[in-house]
């Protein structure tokens, strides 16, 4: 019966005078959304709405489900749009809306919510909320009016056309996608960084992606597996470009160099250096990691420290204070959990020290670090120069 | 250079096979059930198919029972037998060294209410008489025993066991997953006294999602799949001609030339396992001689993950498995190797290499060479 939303999005009402900026951020992300789902849709703009309009068939489910996972949108109201031929024919629509919506039956408790936005209406809010009200109680013998908690809000919206709706669908929230810059998720085949980047791009945050690569020391499998992560997270986030960097050179030098102990978080501080270089290098303001206090030891404080202090560019970890339990939970929402614990991931442990260091002191570690002298910075500009680019979603 | 040794994996596909199969699914692609000419026409590749197999064994055309591969034949042959013939007994044996297919059988056969004895093997992968004559008793009413093992190419006694189980003074039937072994040996389950054997077709260079279900024409068997009853009532489901016919045609050509073949993969196999023991820190697990299968090798590398040392190989070109189930999905299902004794810490070390009729001298060579390359340098790094 539906073939229109509307949507409705809320914390980038507020935003001033950017408000356009946000709205067309957020119709063009809905754009991209709904571009994989069957039948034709046209978004407009008018007056501080989003609609969204069939042209034609299409999946109502699979449409709903895709505007869903927009950021920004807080509410997703199918809505019916009857010509406007006066008040009359408008009390009828509004009695079939309810009989096709609801059934003949209808027992619910409701309110009519009239809204004029078209001052020329010639019925005032009030009026209409109590007539429509009156003939809706003739026509549904089990209805009854509770103007304070209502079973069903009927929205009665007079603009340039005439609006009905009574479901609002919950949408994600948070803000659309590119009204906050751009940042470099650190995506492993773990279950933290694809929550993390998802978290991260629901404030608007556009997301590109570096995973290392250690052939033969992880699979084809194990980059397969973060491909696919990675093509899950951009079903929020729109296309995600992801970098692929060949490590094992560089983790093969540490290992033959530095203190065992101390390996994990020597090799995580190249790893942020290497992303905030390729994070530098294509626009992106910060480093996004799915870190969380104490979950391993290269994530203790005096570990997150460590890695922490090779970087100038803010570091988002929205994870920090999350409990296991809540991240798995959030990627099962996402999706992504399936995937995750697939278990191609650290097929090798030859890399991961049996006793690692907890506390690591930053000045014992720097001291480790100038072993590698001789060789690490060309290797680290090899890496990032034949990083291999794989553009998802 | 490529080479592929992973054969036993899979092979591929013979060119001859696949342009049939491509002929009959755009050509002759009728229903078998249909009554009309497109179907006459279709059946008629598919019992020609069937002839061809049987001819293969020196059994009857009728006793060939098309499948979708090996899974689905041991499944069939083990649920089916255990189930037609519960009357007689509750009894079942196999080895431990099975393939999933059979021992995960087992498995739910033990949920339906039937007792199952697993028989060890020595020290080459064998299992013994003597093991399996006292597990007999008189409520055995099948025994499964693989033909080659896939994961180190042991040889198993089935003409003995065939005759001993003739020697019992009630039926046993004999069921051998032949997987491994069909088109490496001459198989005849009637000299052999098996009952029921199963073959996948792309093991031997044809299409993927065929196999057989060899079943003696005496044999009391209930389907595990039904509907329209196609295939004797055994075996419901649209016939799969193209399957069936690219599977027969890969037949023909396996046993062509057999014996110059099997010589040559024997004597390859025996190269490369004497290569091998040159090379520092390597163990051949399982027969290493004639007393094996010819197409598979296994070998331990002590120092090296298996994994590591499958991707660096990859890496190379050089394509093969990880010799022992345990470092792939299912951990628990790790057989062979730790039945027959490997060290412990050999286990995730472990390589199988596995040959087809178009392996040459030349890969293995290569394949030897980036082993003595590539071991040095990966047992520099090691868990410290």
């Amino acid at each position: 019966m539906f073939h229109a939303f509307l949507i409705k999005y809320g914390e980038i009402g507020i935003k001033g005078k950017n408000r356009y900026l946000f709205e067309d951020a957020l119709t063009a992300q809905i754009r991209h959304a709904l571009k994989p789902v069957e039948g034709e849709f046209r978004v407009t703009k008018e007056q501080g709405r989003i609609y969204v309009q069939a042209q034609g068939d299409f999946d109502f489910d699979e449409a709903v489900d895709a505007l869903r996972r927009v950021f920004g949108i807080v509410g997703i109201c199918p809505v019916v749009i009857p010509e406007d031929q006066g008040f009359e024919k408008l009390g009828e629509d509004v009695i079939s809306y309810l009989k096709d919506r609801y059934g003949e039956d209808c027992d619910k408790t409701f309110k009519v919510h009239a809204k004029r936005a078209r001052k020329t209406y010639p019925m005032a809010s009030m009026e209409m909320n109590a007539e429509l009200g009156a003939r809706i109680l003739d026509a549904f013998p089990k209805m009854q009016v509770d103007v304070h908690k209502p079973e069903l809000m009927l929205h009665v919206e007079i603009r340039e056309k005439v609006y009905l709706y009574s479901d609002v669908i919950p949408g994600p929230g948070g803000m659309p996608v590119g009204t906050n810059g751009k940042s470099m998720l650190l995506l492993s085949g773990g279950i933290d960084s694809p929550v993390a980047g998802y978290m991260v791009a629901k404030r608007g945050v556009k997301i590109d992606a570096v995973y290392f690569h250690a052939p033969p020391y992880t699979s084809e499998r194990a980059k397969q597996k973060v491909v696919d992560l990675a093509e899950k997270v951009s079903r929020f986030t729109g296309p995600i470009y992801l970098y692929v960097v060949n490590f094992t050179e560089i983790q093969l030098y540490i290992y033959e160099k530095c203190p065992h102990d101390e390996l994990t978080i020597i090799m995580r501080r190249y790893m942020m250096r290497i992303a905030e270089r390729i994070a530098e290098k294509t626009g992106s303001l910060g480093l996004i990691t799915g870190e969380s206090i104490g979950q391993v030891a290269s994530q203790t404080v005096p570990s997150l420290a460590a890695t922490n202090e090779v970087c100038t560019m803010p570091v988002f970890r929205p994870l920090i204070a999350f409990d296991k339990e809540d991240i798995v939970t959030i990627s099962k929402q996402i999706d992504t959990y399936e995937t995750s614990i697939q278990p191609f991931e650290d097929c090798c442990t030859i890399f991961v020290a049996k006793h690692p260091v907890t506390k690591p002191n930053i000045n014992v570690i720097k001291r480790s670090e100038l072993k590698l002298a001789e060789k690490i910075d060309e290797m680290v500009d090899k890496a990032i120069e034949t990083a291999e680019l794989i553009v998802v979603g | 250079m490529e080479a592929y040794l992973d054969n036993s994996a899979t092979t591929r596909c013979y060119t001859k096979a696949a342009k049939l199969m491509y002929d009959i699914m755009t050509e002759h692609y009728g229903n078998t059930s249909s009554l009309h000419t497109k179907g006459v026409e279709a059946e008629r590749y598919k019992r020609e198919a069937a002839k061809i197999i049987a001819r293969s064994m020196k059994v009857e055309e009728k006793e060939i029972c098309f499948t979708s591969g090996g899974t689905e034949s041991d499944n069939l042959a083990l649920l089916g037998c255990a189930r037609a013939n519960r009357r007689a007994g509750n009894h079942l044996i196999t080895t431990c060294i099975e393939h999933a297919a059979v021992l995960n059988t087992m498995r739910a056969l033990e949920e339906e209410g039937f007792r199952v004895t697993y028989l060890p093997v020595d020290e080459k992968g064998v299992v013994r008489l003597s093991d399996l004559e006292e597990a007999l008793c008189d409520d055995t009413i099948l025994v499964s025993v693989m033909y080659v093992n896939n994961e180190i190419g042991s040889v198993q006694p089935i003409g003995e066991i065939g005759e001993l189980l003739k020697k019992q003074n009630h039926r046993i039937l004999f069921h051998v997953d032949a997987v491994q072994a069909y088109g490496k040996f001459r198989i005849y389950p009637k000299k052999l006294g098996i009952d029921l054997m199963s073959v996948s077709s792309h093991k031997i260079h044809g299409p993927k999602g065929v196999g057989f279900l060899y079943v003696d024409s005496r044999v009391k068997i209930l389907p595990i799949l039904f509907g329209g009853g196609q295939q004797r009532d055994l075996r419901s489901g649209t016939e799969n001609v193209p399957g069936d016919a690219g599977f027969a045609e890969a037949v023909k050509e396996v046993y062509t030339d057999f014996d110059e073949k099997i010589e040559r993969l024997y004597s390859l196999r025996e190269y490369f396992v004497r290569e091998i023991g040159t090379i520092e820190g390597t163990t051949v697990n399982g027969p290493g001689g004639r007393e094996g299968a010819p197409h598979i090798v296994s070998v331990s590398f002590a120092g090296v993950r298996s994994e590591v040392l499958l991707h660096a190989l990859e890496e190379r070109g050089i394509y093969v498995s990880s010799g022992s189930a345990c470092s792939s999905n299912h951990p628990a299902l790790s057989g062979t190797l730790k039945a027959i004794g490997v060290k412990k810490e050999l286990l995730d070390s472990t390589l199988r290499f596995s040959f087809c009729e178009f392996t040459t001298k030349e890969e293995l060579d290569y394949t030897l060479g980036v082993l003595r390359e590539l071991l040095p340098a990966l047992r520099r790094f090691t868990r410290r």
